[in-house]
């Protein structure tokens, strides 16, 4: 095994597009880098910030969100709300020195089976480049009042 | 990886089954150690491989675990679960286990297909096992939600598939809408001539049939129309079709036709004509066109380009021409829907080398399938661009477009049988004509198609294998002079050949519509790379999309000929009478629902629902969720801020442990570093 670093992306796919572009990259036998776990929800409108904040906590490297596209939403707008989500969300990561390449979020239909693929492929590789989130000494030791902050965000459910 | 709150009486049993999938799966992720390390998990009593777990032998395995080591959580390590969660949800259901008692791994799409790294791949099989795992300890039994099926169905496009499927439903008594964006049904097997390899005559068993949905009362036609929008979910979809402005009023239109006869503006036809004839302005497709009112064509109309004209208007004997007719947005509700909207012709135009569009007398097939037909331009004789040389000799090129990389790779399927029937014709009208086919593999499988090749041969064709490099007018001899020059490579005589021919016909192969990818975003349902819609299984549903409620038939699955478009029609309209007898689906159960006593009245989740499903009481100042209008989409259980909306089947705690479970291996690492701190 090659010694280069090789970082654990987790990936909130909606059941109706993304989900179905990785079902489709894979029927189609796309390459594609292997650093990616899927994890299935309805919309991409259920991706709560926590989910994301669990995930860079509990050691992913990164997070993709993927939806339909803007209008194309099986449930009319989730993928709105996502986004509005999202953009506060970067606007927290920021603040505590998360790169914004670690946390992307993609529009892929059920078609775009190529999309996701060259998605991953591109997300892993920036992410590669930051090397490991290691988000204990960024968030936890580095700033005690992000610390109280996050525990209260997370605990919070 | 152990959830220690629990007592080991209290502990979920989860049996994990891990497919091979013959060689798909097996052939890259090591499924011994994905399953014997799945053993490691706490949780987990009973975990096996097996070469095919939706066989029934691999689906009792699961039932008979279930009853002799008491599980009671299962997972399967396989494919999507939009291919078979369906399949082991019913096994873990007979196994006497509530259903959703279940959760799949996607380690095929998600795992084997999308990977060579070996590696890698086992690694990314264990953690989605493992996420697996951890979820389903969480999950709670539910019921699945019945919704019954609204028995009227919309059928978009009104090709021969599109006819098949809404003649099939209507004559067994089901409502159906048919929507077509043309002024007319029919499609292309209206513009066709003959039929191969039986030689009927296209429009001869066509025209009956679409006789036979104008007459029927259970269908609704809705030509010149297209679907606008699209809501809803099986057994409800609430459709809305904007009819174009025909600027004929329908209920008082005789068919006469003689507002077509004295329309001064002549267009060429490009749609039905194939680009080689003329229509007028205000037109019918063809005299069998059904319906049978014409269409005014605002764009080439003297009246609405110049305010003056209006010849249609005086000519009409019954006043059925209003120019202020305008679109009409039509809204109905139905409980299921067929997509049979058909192919577009590859546009030979982008192969330069062949000169079509360039050189006069090089044709698209369509061309030649509109000149050849009775009711064409030259009442079926093959001449020239200058409308009355006949050719002496004729080229028929094969694959253009197709099993081509760089167009398209595919093989059309109907293009060497188009070919030789073509070739047959030539031999037909023009006795006496040489005739070239230049094909890269004949291709002929279907019932009589291989008697009809070697019939061709008998007619004296010449046929060369190779695929033509170029077409040109370059003469390089006197009796080249005038005439088109094919080159080819001859395979399988190993020489070039450079042969002068008076015409050319370039076999167009069939591509996806170009606006396929629209329609498909419309109806929420995939189509592939090359734009053609997806089925739900290739082999065994190869009518049902991933979409519930929503079928597909004809060419806009795939290239296809007549009778395999006739076929799907009827599959696909069986389908739909399959659902309208049973009257009800069951839904999944996956569903918000507040915890009232929690509720804080915030009612930010009020506004957020897309389909109002949220209601407040004002007497208890809390929100509640209408179970029967939500769908599931959990942007609520995302948004409350205090917690208390559960999204069943998808849970934050469901969603955390899974979470976990993924990334096992980091978290490992990451607890071993945290000590250290």
């Amino acid at each position: 095994m090659s010694e280069q670093f090789e970082p654990v992306i987790v990936g909130f796919l909606c059941n109706w597009c993304s989900y179905r572009a990785a079902d489709l990259a894979g029927t189609a036998r796309i390459k594609y880098a292997p650093n990616l776990r899927p994890i299935r929800v309805m919309c991409s409108g259920r991706v709560d910030p926590q989910f994301v904040l669990q995930a860079l906590r509990n050691g992913a490297d990164g997070v993709l969100i993927a939806g339909c596209h803007p209008g194309e939403c099986h449930y009319v707008n989730g993928n709105i709300k996502a986004l509005r989500r999202f953009l506060l969300l970067k606007n927290t990561l920021e603040q505590w020195g998360i790169e914004e390449e670690r946390v992307q979020l993609l529009w892929a239909s059920a078609s775009e089976g190529t999309v996701l693929a060259a998605t991953v492929d591109r997300m892993t590789e920036e992410v590669r480049a930051l090397g490991p989130l290691r988000w204990g000494e960024k968030v936890l030791v580095s700033d005690t009042a992000a610390h109280a902050v996050v525990e209260e965000v997370v605990h919070d459910r | 990886m152990t959830d220690m709150k629990k007592s080991p009486e209290e502990q979920e049993k989860v049996g994990v089954y891990v497919c091979h999938c013959g060689s798909n799966i097996a052939g890259i992720i090591d499924v011994h150690e994905v399953s014997k390390w799945a053993e490691n998990n706490p949780n987990v009593v009973v975990s096996r491989n097996y070469e095919f777990m939706c066989s029934s032998t691999g689906q009792e395995l699961i039932e008979n675990d279930i009853k002799e080591n008491g599980l009671t959580r299962i997972v399967v390590a396989a494919c999507s679960p939009h291919m078979h969660e369906k399949t082991f949800r019913e096994a873990t259901e007979r196994g006497g286990l509530n259903p959703f008692l279940f959760e799949m791994a996607n380690i095929r799409e998600h795992g084997s297909w999308a990977t060579n790294d070996k590696e890698a791949a086992t690694l990314k099989a264990k953690a989605l096992v493992n996420g697996a795992v951890e979820r389903v300890v969480h999950h709670a039994p539910l019921e699945k939600i019945p919704v019954s099926i609204n028995p009227n169905t919309l059928i978009v496009g009104g090709g021969i598939a599109g006819i098949t499927a809404a003649l099939e439903l209507a004559e067994g008594g089901n409502h159906v809408y048919l929507v077509e964006r043309e002024g007319t049904i029919g499609g292309r097997m209206a513009q066709i001539d003959k039929t191969f390899p039986t030689l009927d005559c296209s429009a001869c068993i066509l025209t009956p049939k679409m006789f036979d949905v104008g007459q029927n009362d259970n269908i609704t036609m809705l030509t010149y129309s297209e679907v606008e929008s699209v809501e809803g979910y099986i057994g409800n979809f609430n459709i809305t079709v904007r009819q174009k402005a025909r600027c004929v009023i329908e209920e008082l239109c005789t068919s006469c036709g003689i507002c077509e006869e004295k329309c001064p503006i002549k267009v060429v036809d490009d749609q039905y004509g194939a680009g080689i004839s003329y229509r007028k302005s205000i037109y019918r497709a063809f005299p069998q066109a059904v319906p049978g009112f014409p269409v005014l064509d605002k764009e080439n109309c003297t009246y609405f380009k110049t305010g003056k004209c209006k010849i249609c208007e005086k000519v009409c004997p019954t006043n059925a021409i209003d120019y202020e007719q305008v679109d009409e947005l039509i809204n109905f509700n139905v409980g299921n829907v067929i997509l049979a909207t058909g192919y577009d012709l590859f546009d030979a135009r982008q192969i330069p080398q062949y000169g079509y569009g360039r050189l006069a007398n090089v044709f698209s097939s369509l061309e030649f399938e509109r000149m050849v037909n009775a009711s064409g331009p030259t009442s079926g004789h093959i001449v020239l661009r200058d409308g009355e040389t006949e050719p002496k000799s004729v080229a028929i090129v094969h694959c253009v477009g197709s099993r081509d990389q760089n167009y398209n790779e595919y093989c059309s399927k109907v293009c060497c049988m188009y070919s030789l029937k073509f070739a047959h014709l030539v031999h037909e009208h023009l006795p006496g004509a040489e005739v070239y086919n230049y094909y890269i593999d004949m291709r002929t499988p279907g019932k009589g198609y291989e008697e009809f090749y070697h019939r061709l041969l008998n007619e004296g064709t010449h046929f060369i294998r190779g695929r033509v490099a170029e077409i040109s007018n370059a003469a390089l001899h006197p009796e080249e002079e005038g005439r088109l020059i094919v080159q080819a490579e001859n395979t399988l005589l190993g020489i070039q050949q450079r042969t002068a021919v008076d015409m050319v016909i370039l076999s167009a192969g069939m591509e996806a519509r170009h606006d396929a990818e629209d329609v498909s975003k419309l109806f929420k349902m995939g189509c592939n790379n090359d734009g053609f819609f997806n089925e739900r299984h290739p082999k065994l549903a190869p009518v049902a999309t991933m979409t519930d409620g929503i079928f597909i038939a004809g060419a806009c699955q795939g290239p296809k000929d007549i009778p395999d478009s006739v076929a799907q029609g009827g599959a696909a309209a069986s389908q739909v009478s399959k659902l309208i007898n049973q009257g009800t689906v069951m839904l999944e159960p996956v569903r918000a629902s507040v915890r009232e006593d929690e509720c804080s009245g915030c009612r930010i989740c009020n506004t957020l629902c897309p389909y109002n499903a949220i209601e407040f009481d004002e007497e208890k100042s809390v929100s509640r969720v209408v179970s029967a209008l939500c769908q599931g989409c959990g942007t609520c259980v995302a948004a409350c801020p205090s917690g208390v909306i559960d999204g069943a089947h998808f849970t934050n705690t469901q969603i955390f442990a899974e979470l976990k479970g993924v990334l096992w291996d980091v978290q490992e690492e990451l607890s071993a570093k945290q000590e250290v701190i």
